[in-house]
């Protein structure tokens, strides 16, 4: 599957990330030779396999529905870079 | 005293041959003499670690008896520590206080354990060499030309130069395993699940798995001891009784059938660590354990899958950095999305960025079937692989690593980079623990030994790694000098 620089366009933005033009080339070779590492994978038949999602077969365990966390809600928002009344602040993004 | 074992340590604590205080200030003052050439330590803490050293000394003269009260440990920068920087090896995280302690850390502090800092680690574990953290590269204690492994170097290259008598790490494609080979000492990485990881930055949720790391097998069981059980806390964390991992390591290896992967042993494999794992063997079967070659016809595929599997795991986990909550923003953003890219790519170094390019590029529309999902139907052959050769023989051995440190820089390009980790990343795979430890040395750089067995079975592991170190001395040997300087 060819990989080009559009294609790292449409990725970085689904990942928002920024990537300049000046890097937009090595980054599209990187990718490429990763690519070309993982697509060893397609020399096998994997047809009749089921799919490993998870290391350990086991199901999830439930809990009883009850509080246990504490409200800690000025302690975590104190973390934030912007806050303000109890909010985290983000640019404008409604004229 | 600082190069002693936990196992001694805790003895000579509970003799009154040295204090907590003491021990603590004798780590402080080789972490003052030799971090600056390591950078190991990305945060030391000497007061709130003396103080938690004047803790243990007056619980002990109190009666406490736990076995690890007083040693001092380092912690990787992954764990979230409350009121301590947590990094992750990253700009993004880098004025990062959490407000809550890992369930490791909690569990390591319970035990009366004195926490000296925090220490180096390749940006949010993603690498193998240390060099992608963001704090700087870690230096091998032995060759200061050389890398100490990655991820979790910073805590390998600790131990191995005596700045801490234990540390953890966290391993999701041999990151304790590989470091620890490099540096010359002991690290598990215990089986999916046995340990929480609550607190636990993620990486790659489905492979992170934290252990220890140490100067012997001795200690990983005494240190796995405090870290295993199950956690409400870690909907991933296994319901399923924690055992005493020091209760087996005295046992016979009389019998023992050893499975040597047949590809560990192929091209690619430098001579020298060949050999000094065949001699290994060796001393094996002196013990009474039967050799057996051994298939896993899917091995080379390990490395495919896994960077599909990882990449993909982290772009999702990776996603709440985004300059709002908590951790690094952009100045002047003019708008949301500005602030979100800016934030991110600033605060991201290039290899996880790359990692969240392939994960986004994997799980994005039409390519989920040919990757994500192909990956995981890799990831049960291999699994399939093990459970196979695991009926056949009790563990594996094999090498931990194709060759011993390789030079800082010398690997620019990424695939070169992820071949690393061709023997230890099919075992985060399969959720299988292993552990690597030193069995030999090649041009004064240490070789490790890779042991792995089936789910749940660290006794076993750590019973074959301490029968091995009882006869021979590679994990008592240490550098002798460190950065030009005389030890």
């Amino acid at each position: 599957m060819a990989f080009d620089k559009s294609e790292v366009e449409k990725i970085a933005h689904l990942a928002r990330l920024h990537i300049s033009e000046s890097e937009a080339d090595e980054v599209t070779s990187r990718i490429t030779d990763i690519l070309a590492l993982i697509d060893e994978m397609q020399s096998v038949d994997t047809d009749s396999i089921e799919p490993l999602s998870h290391p350990l077969d086991v199901v999830q365990r439930l809990r009883t529905d009850e509080v246990t966390e504490q409200n800690q809600r000025e302690k975590l928002q104190a973390l934030a870079p912007d806050n303000q009344d109890g909010l985290y602040l983000v640019p404008k993004v409604l004229e | 005293m600082i190069s002693s074992t936990v196992a001694e340590l805790s003895i000579a604590l509970k003799a009154g041959d040295i204090s907590s205080v003491e021990l603590t200030q004798a780590y402080l003052n080789r972490i003052a003499q030799y971090n600056g050439d390591l950078n190991a330590f990305i945060t030391v803490c000497e007061e709130s670690a003396l103080e938690q050293a004047k803790a243990a000394d007056a619980a002990r003269a109190k009666g406490d008896t736990s076995l690890l009260l007083g040693i001092p440990l380092a912690h990787k920068d992954i764990f979230c520590t409350q009121g301590i920087t947590t990094t992750c090896g990253s700009r993004m995280l880098e004025n990062f206080i959490s407000p809550y302690n890992a369930t490791v850390v909690e569990k390591f502090s319970n035990a009366g354990v004195v926490m000296l800092g925090k220490t180096n680690m390749d940006e949010f574990a993603m690498g193998s060499s240390n060099e992608t953290s963001f704090f700087g590269p870690v230096k091998n204690p032995w060759n200061n030309e050389c890398v100490p492994g990655g991820s979790s170097g910073g805590s390998s290259a600790a131990v191995a130069a005596d700045l801490c008598a234990m540390a953890t790490g966290t391993d999701t494609g041999g990151s304790i395993r590989q470091p620890a080979a490099f540096c010359g000492i002991t690290g598990l990485k215990p089986s999916y699940g046995r340990v929480s990881r609550w607190g636990m930055i993620a990486f790659a949720s489905s492979l992170d798995q934290a252990g220890p790391i140490c100067k012997s097998a001795e200690d990983a069981a005494l240190m796995l001891n405090v870290m295993a059980g199950l956690d409400e806390k870690d909907s991933t964390s296994i319901d399923k009784p924690v055992e005493d991992y020091t209760a087996s390591l005295g046992n016979s290896l009389e019998g023992l059938k050893i499975g040597i992967p047949k590809q560990h042993f192929a091209e690619g494999l430098s001579s020298e660590v060949e050999q000094a794992i065949r001699d290994a063997l060796k001393e094996y079967e002196k013990m009474g354990a039967i050799i057996k070659e051994i298939d896993l016809p899917n091995s080379h595929l390990s490395v495919p899958a896994y960077y599909v599997i990882a990449p993909a795991e982290a772009s999702a986990n990776l996603s709440r950095y985004d300059g709002v909550r908590y951790g690094y923003r952009c100045e002047n953003p003019v708008d949301l999305e500005d602030m979100y890219k800016r934030t991110r790519s600033e605060g991201f170094g290039e290899e996880v960025k790359r990692r969240i390019m392939i994960g986004t590029y994997a799980l994005s529309a039409g390519f989920y079937d040919a990757y994500y999902r192909k990956a995981q139907k890799i990831r049960r052959l291999i699994k399939n692989d093990f459970s196979n050769a695991l009926k056949e023989v009790d563990v594996i051995i094999g090498p931990t690593s194709p060759h011993t440190a390789f030079k800082l820089g010398s690997k620019s390009d990424p695939v070169s980079m992820y071949l690393e980790d061709i023997y230890t990343i099919a075992v985060n795979l399969a959720g299988l623990p292993a552990i690597s430890i030193p069995a030999g040395s090649a041009n004064g750089l240490p070789i490790g030994m890779h042991i792995v067995a089936g789910d749940f079975e660290e006794a076993k592991i750590l019973n074959v790694a301490h029968q091995f170190q009882k006869l021979t001395d590679w994990h008592r040997q240490k550098p002798s000098q460190i950065s030009g300087k005389e030890v």
